[in-house]
């Protein structure tokens, strides 16, 4: 009898999270002690009953409704403002920031988004979103492949993004420069092979993906793939035995911080990014604080 | 505490199975106590043949409304449908009959696991868009409460067809189809294609037509273990063994030109048990024939094809096994990760298996050296004769290869026209096919199982249109070809 529950016990980390939110795929695993006693009776008790595994069901079909639900497109305003207008408005509404071109970075806060300011800027493309930690999935995606003037594209810790959306990327392939995707927990080295289409990347940063089996040979794999693109994935290399000249490249690459400091002009617009409380990434305390002076400014300017 | 105490509330309730409620697993220790008491009663009446508690819970049961013949992925994806679209939770109930547990010999797991959109029906290609959406949200419509999600191991790389000068206008229109359909497929020409893989020799190649999403491979365990799962939690039920019978009654009808015809319903199906001579006979309403390569037998035994050549009664299921080889080589100038599957006009194909420079591929022999399909033994000649030499000639790196393994496997050949068969029979009216899919069956395989169970439940096709599918274009002698079939 303990046996079997034990076993129980040791799977379905996923499905497991119950209500903890769509974002609860990134955070890593907490075992503490009164939720794990609440999931085992849950779990005898859906093992026993069938209402309450209906109800569990039922529960976890609301969790994947809520998040396509938010990744529905804004079809009403793609056909008012255009799809730069949609896209930023989708990726502020997810949480995440945006840089037009010529403009500083934006970011949602507490009072929303206005259409006067989405009317000055509907001729104007986007050039960079910082996704980081959005509930974006393929669905959500479409919003971000019609920016077609799109140079960087960070979605650190997307918990959706998955192989299949990266199949996807080769839409970006004329403008796209720079892609973070660290930290994604559903990336997987298959997917990382069709980034090939993206010939034009010059930064790609493939660290600490829990997915991939081999990190050094994918990375190595991935080098000889894009020859022209700088990839970052320098965790994986300190559990190695790397050679003198790969050693001292690793080490040059690896004070360079987090990623939204890497191109001058964005570094200089992106003040509170790099100390973003990572954790929660949208939330309330660090959204209020940035969208005040980065919503805000974009307005003044 | 709150654990100990439920345990002991619910222990003597639940080793009396009672309130209706059922627990995976637990039956090994059921049979333990029914083996315990049965020693009991031995010893009480020695030497007699009276047995009270005779144990029936290895054969299927006695009656079902759907019984499944094959439980590949196609069967099984059919049943899954089945019991989604049922209009109330439970109102139907779905037996999948497999011959072998392990699969050792089924066409499922011994695939490559490709898909693909690039096919010159347009069925086809709606078929896999179908299924690849299904691929895609699999951990949606493959969810188990508590069960880990599935990791499909999807590799979206693409197909990569080339065509000779003579193939070219044939893949241009098919392409121009294709993406009508909303494929996302691009034609290359050779000096595209040179200086995107540039590991490929060109020579003999006039256009190549290249997938872009939602095509490349997977790993046909998981689909198949993730179907499994799913269906036990939905409550259907599964029995090794095999269909040797089919009890039916026919009446003799006339048609409006006086053409006399044998309508037949299946009444029972004979289920044999694995290794004895035990047989159980299931009283059915439905059976859904998706035994693969199998599947011609199957139709035979419950009397298709056995009337006069060239009336309806007299049309087979021209679905026969056909054995192809898949071979895995090692080569370490080999192409690198951004490698598709190519598949080059002469029929060789090959793709990238993981990180280590391995590779999977063949070539499918032609009509006149097709080889014995009795057992499933490797000819390592046709690898050196037939595959390397094609395989050479388009990437120079393979003059170098090293061949690490190859196995064989069956194609559920449909020798008409290489496509799927799907809906009922005209004559046998309760049986419906899924089969004859010709090597792409894996990855059509959520598509049609859908249509099949919409055909069983409404008595049409809903969402994809599959009537130049039905088995009546056999006797009317209308194909529907399928040129793409590697």
């Amino acid at each position: 009898m303990a046996a079997p529950r034990a076993s129980l016990r040791l799977v379905a980390p996923v499905w497991n999270r119950g209500t903890s939110g769509i974002r609860g795929l990134s955070k890593a695993v907490d075992p503490e002690g009164s939720q794990k006693k609440g999931r085992t009776l849950l779990q005898f008790l859906t093992d026993h009953f069938y209402d309450v595994e209906a109800v569990r069901e039922y529960l976890l079909r609301k969790q994947v409704l809520k998040v396509q639900k938010k990744n529905r497109s804004f079809t009403y305003i793609k056909e008012r403002y255009g799809p730069y207008v949609a896209g930023a408005y989708f990726v502020l509404k997810q949480g995440g920031a945006v840089k037009f071109r010529d403009r500083e970075w934006m970011r949602a806060n507490e009072q929303g988004l206005s259409s006067l300011e989405f009317r000055k800027l509907q001729e104007v493309p986007v050039e960079a979103v910082d996704a980081s930690g959005c509930a974006i999935n393929y669905q959500g995606l479409d919003n971000l492949l019609a920016l077609k003037e799109l140079q960087s594209l960070s979605l650190r810790r997307c918990p959706h993004v998955d192989d299949w959306c990266l199949g996807r990327l080769y839409q970006l392939a004329d403008s796209l420069q720079e892609l973070s995707l660290a930290g994604c927990p559903r990336i997987s080295e298959r997917g990382l092979a069709c980034l090939h289409h993206l010939q034009n990347l010059r930064r790609l940063d493939i660290s600490d993906l829990p997915a991939v089996s081999n990190p050094g040979l994918t990375q190595i794999l991935v080098e000889e793939m894009l020859p022209h693109c700088e990839v970052l994935g320098a965790d994986w290399a300190q559990g190695l035995k790397v050679g003198p000249e790969e050693q001292s490249r690793d080490a040059a690459s690896s004070p360079i911080p987090a990623w939204p400091s890497a191109p001058p002009h964005q570094a200089r617009s992106l003040p509170g990014c790099a100390e973003r409380p990572t954790a929660h990434p949208s939330g309330s305390v660090g959204l209020t604080q940035l969208g005040g002076s980065g919503w805000g400014e974009g307005r003044r300017a | 505490m709150l654990r100990r105490a439920l345990r002991l509330r619910l222990g003597p309730c639940l080793s009396g199975r009672g309130l209706g409620t059922y627990r995976r697993g637990s039956t090994l220790d059921w049979d333990g106590k029914v083996s315990e008491i049965k020693k009991k009663i031995q010893s009480i009446f020695p030497g007699g043949a009276w047995n009270p508690l005779y144990d029936t819970s290895h054969l299927p049961p006695e009656r079902s409304d759907v019984v499944i013949v094959g439980g590949g992925v196609l069967g099984l994806s059919v049943a899954y449908w089945l019991k989604r679209l049922e209009k109330q939770q439970g109102a139907i109930r779905v037996l999948v009959v497999e011959r072998d547990h392990t699969y050792a010999r089924a066409s499922t797991v011994l695939s490559v696991g490709g898909i693909r959109q690039q096919f010159s029906l347009p069925q086809n290609v709606q078929l896999s868009l179908f299924s690849a959406e299904f691929l895609r949200n699999i951990n949606e419509y493959l969810a188990v409460v508590d069960d880990p999600p599935l990791d499909l191991q999807f590799n979206p790389s693409g197909y990569l067809l080339l065509a000779s000068e003579e193939g070219a206008a044939i893949m241009e229109r098919n392409v121009k189809m294709q993406r009508q359909e909303g494929a996302k497929v691009c034609l290359m020409s050779p000096e595209q294609l040179q200086k995107k893989f540039p590991w490929i020799n060109t020579e003999g190649v006039a256009l190549a037509s290249y997938g872009l999403e939602n095509e490349g491979w997977f790993d046909p365990w998981c689909l198949l273990q993730g179907l499994r799962r799913k269906l036990q939690s939905m409550g259907v039920l599964f029995c090794q063994g095999e269909v040797t019978r089919f009890i039916s009654s026919s009446s003799h009808m006339e048609t409006a030109s006086g053409e006399q015809l044998t309508l037949k319903r299946i009444h029972e199906v004979h289920v044999k048990m694995d290794h004895s001579q035990e047989f159980q006979p299931v009283e059915c309403a439905i059976v859904v024939n998706a035994a693969g390569a199998w599947s011609g037998q199957i139709a035979e035994l419950a009397g298709v094809g056995n009337g006069p050549p060239g009336t309806m009664q007299g049309t087979k299921l021209p679905v026969e096994p056909r054995k192809r080889y898949v071979y895995l080589w090692h080569c370490p100038q080999g192409p690198g990760l951004e490698a598709p599957l190519v598949a080059d006009p002469s029929g060789a194909y090959f793709r990238r298996e993981g990180l280590g420079n391995n590779y999977v591929g063949s070539c499918s022999p032609t009509e006149e050296e097709e080889p014995d399909p009795g057992n499933l033994e490797v000819d390592y000649d046709f690898f050196q004769e037939k595959v390397w030499p094609r395989l050479a000639q388009r990437v120079p790196a393979f003059e170098t290869l090293k061949v690490r393994s190859a196995w064989a496997g069956y194609y559920d050949y449909n020798t008409f026209d290489q496509n799927g068969v799907v809906g009922p029979h005209p004559l046998v009216v309760n049986m419906y096919f899924a089969t004859g899919f010709s090597g792409h069956g894996l990855q059509q395989a959520p598509a049609v199982g859908r249509a099949v169970a919409e055909m069983v439940l409404e008595g049409h096709f809903q969402t994809i249109n599959l009537s130049p599918f039905l088995f009546s274009r056999f006797y009317f002698g209308e194909k529907a070809q399928e040129h793409c079939i590697l």
